[in-house]
């Protein structure tokens, strides 16, 4: 089976219903084995999963053989949350698969949640995203033991976190499950040590437990048939901006840059720059995304990073300093607002980038900039401003002539097109 | 041993960069900034009165991971 596979479900009708996704492919392994009372040791499915060499799709790439056993080494039952938040602006392809292939994604859990002995599985999805929720549901109910007292299942249910860009990390959503607001927390304690009501607890991406569905069925060596050596089996892209037909791109890791373009219906003129790995991740010049390869290990090479699977096409016709200011801007307001590097830094970054496109900066606010970014990395409780300090760093760098210009010359005629970076609508009182 | 802040419980009251210059600098905003050397056993005694002064006890002081 080559591709696809995570959406191998999508051109058949119905595809959220069980039969159609049993039709497609086949019922699990371990529901088989359990039928039959021959249930396989829990140990095995940890381990077709460390051979298979599977990464988290989340954004980070920590190997999910590695947090099992830590979640398994931990004190008390265990505790499964499959994060389908996706707050990345230009990310779509979680909703994809909770909306359009959920028994995969139950599949997978249910599979982490055996391995574990788990006891319960918490789907965290965007409250405003009713079409998951109820696909989730739906499928959830459809399942053969869903819900039966005594039955080995560990129970489940689905929990809507509110939207923000922060509120889908970690530690956010393992304290709003446990009734706190939807922030990052300080770590340690890790969640794999203390999570949902102070259990040992698996956090890990829709993507990732979608591709242990796939794992638990067909195993280690089949699903690294394809990818690299480094980074095995396929990977879901979410193509936006300047291409002629964006959207969800199931791709081979280490297929080219170029291949996902042509999958995306080709480029809308020539690009000025990519943006890899949403709103934490870097830019890259046009010229240099040609040879690039759909990994971890080459776009980060050239300075972007696969991270949840984002690329966005920036194209000429942008003004790629309105467009940096517009996301700082945004990346300022979704600070938590907890760790005082994180706001401070975040807004004299977000400040400094629009002086600079008014052109009313002063003197030195370049090196102000770059100054800030180093200052903000490593000093919040999460990821947050070290993924805005990348994006404006890469910025700078990728779009220093447009920045000059503005320094000097103050807006352009493209400042006022429409942005290509997608943002949330903003919800705001005029005064 | 090493010092370490936990950025949301700090309040930026920068007792620590009175107490302990030899690991802790302000930012611009009065943020400590950690400097992660180990701290030698002759400044383990400040390191651990400026993580006991510190009004929000976000400052500690840690065993080397």
């Amino acid at each position: 089976m080559s591709l696809p596979r995570l959406l191998a479900g999508l051109g058949v009708p119905g595809a959220t219903t069980l039969a159609s996704h049993e039709a497609v492919h086949g019922d699990l392994p371990l529901d088989r084995a359990r039928r039959s009372g021959r249930l396989p040791a829990a140990g095995s499915l940890v381990d077709e999963i460390r051979l298979s060499g599977l990464r988290g799709r989340g954004g980070a790439g920590f190997p999910l053989a590695t947090k099992l056993t830590s979640v398994a080494a931990g004190r008390g039952r265990p505790i499964v949350v499959v994060n389908g938040c996706e707050g990345e602006p230009a990310s779509e392809k979680d909703r994809v698969l909770l909306e359009r292939v959920p028994h995969l994604v139950i599949d997978g859990a249910t599979a982490c949640a055996r391995a574990l002995d788990a006891e319960r599985i918490f789907y965290a999805i965007d409250a405003d995203n009713a079409a998951a929720r109820w696909a989730l549901e739906s499928a959830i109910a459809e399942r053969p033991d869903a819900g039966r007292r005594g039955s080995s299942s560990s129970a489940s249910g689905v929990v809507g976190i509110p939207a923000g860009y922060v509120s889908g990390q970690e530690t956010a959503v393992v304290n709003f499950i446990n009734g706190g607001r939807p922030l990052p927390s300080t770590t340690p304690p890790m969640v794999f040590e203390r999570g949902v009501s102070r259990r040992p607890t698996l956090v890990t991406n829709a993507e990732t437990v979608a591709q242990v569905g796939l794992i638990a069925r067909y195993g280690a060596e089949w699903f690294r048939e394809i990818g690299t050596d480094q980074e095995p089996g396929s990977a879901l892209v979410s193509v936006s901006g300047g291409v002629l037909d964006p959207g969800v791109l199931e791709v081979e890791l280490g297929a080219s840059v170029d291949s996902l373009l042509a999958g995306a219906g080709g480029t809308a003129g020539r690009p000025r720059a990519f943006l890899f790995g949403g709103y934490g991740g870097g830019w890259v010049d046009g010229s240099q995304a040609s040879g690039l390869a759909i990994s971890e290990r080459s776009l980060r090479q050239a300075g972007g990073m696969l991270g949840p699977g984002v690329v966005v096409v920036l194209p000429e016709s942008a003004c790629p300093v309105t467009e940096t200011v517009l996301v700082a801007g945004w990346l300022e307001r979704e600070s938590a607002g907890q760790c005082g590097p994180c706001v401070h830094g975040l807004a004299a970054i977000a400040g400094a980038l629009r002086s600079i496109a008014d052109g009313r900066a002063e003197p030195d606010a370049m090196g102000h900039l770059a100054r800030w970014s180093r200052l903000v990395t490593g000093r919040g409780a999460c990821g947050h401003p070290d993924g805005a300090a990348r994006f404006v760093t890469s910025a700078l760098r990728v779009f220093a002539a447009e920045f000059a210009d503005h320094a000097a010359f103050g807006r352009c005629p493209a400042c006022a097109r429409i942005p290509v970076l997608p943002l949330p609508s903003r919800l705001a009182v005029a005064a | 041993m090493e010092v370490r802040v936990d950025p949301i419980a700090c309040k930026a009251h920068g007792l620590c960069a009175e107490l302990l210059p030899e690991r802790v600098s302000l930012d611009e905003w009065g943020y400590p900034i950690i400097d992660g050397r180990p701290v030698p056993r002759e400044l383990e005694a400040l390191a651990r009165r400026a993580a006991d002064v510190c009004p929000t006890l976000a400052l500690a002081l840690v065993r080397r991971a």
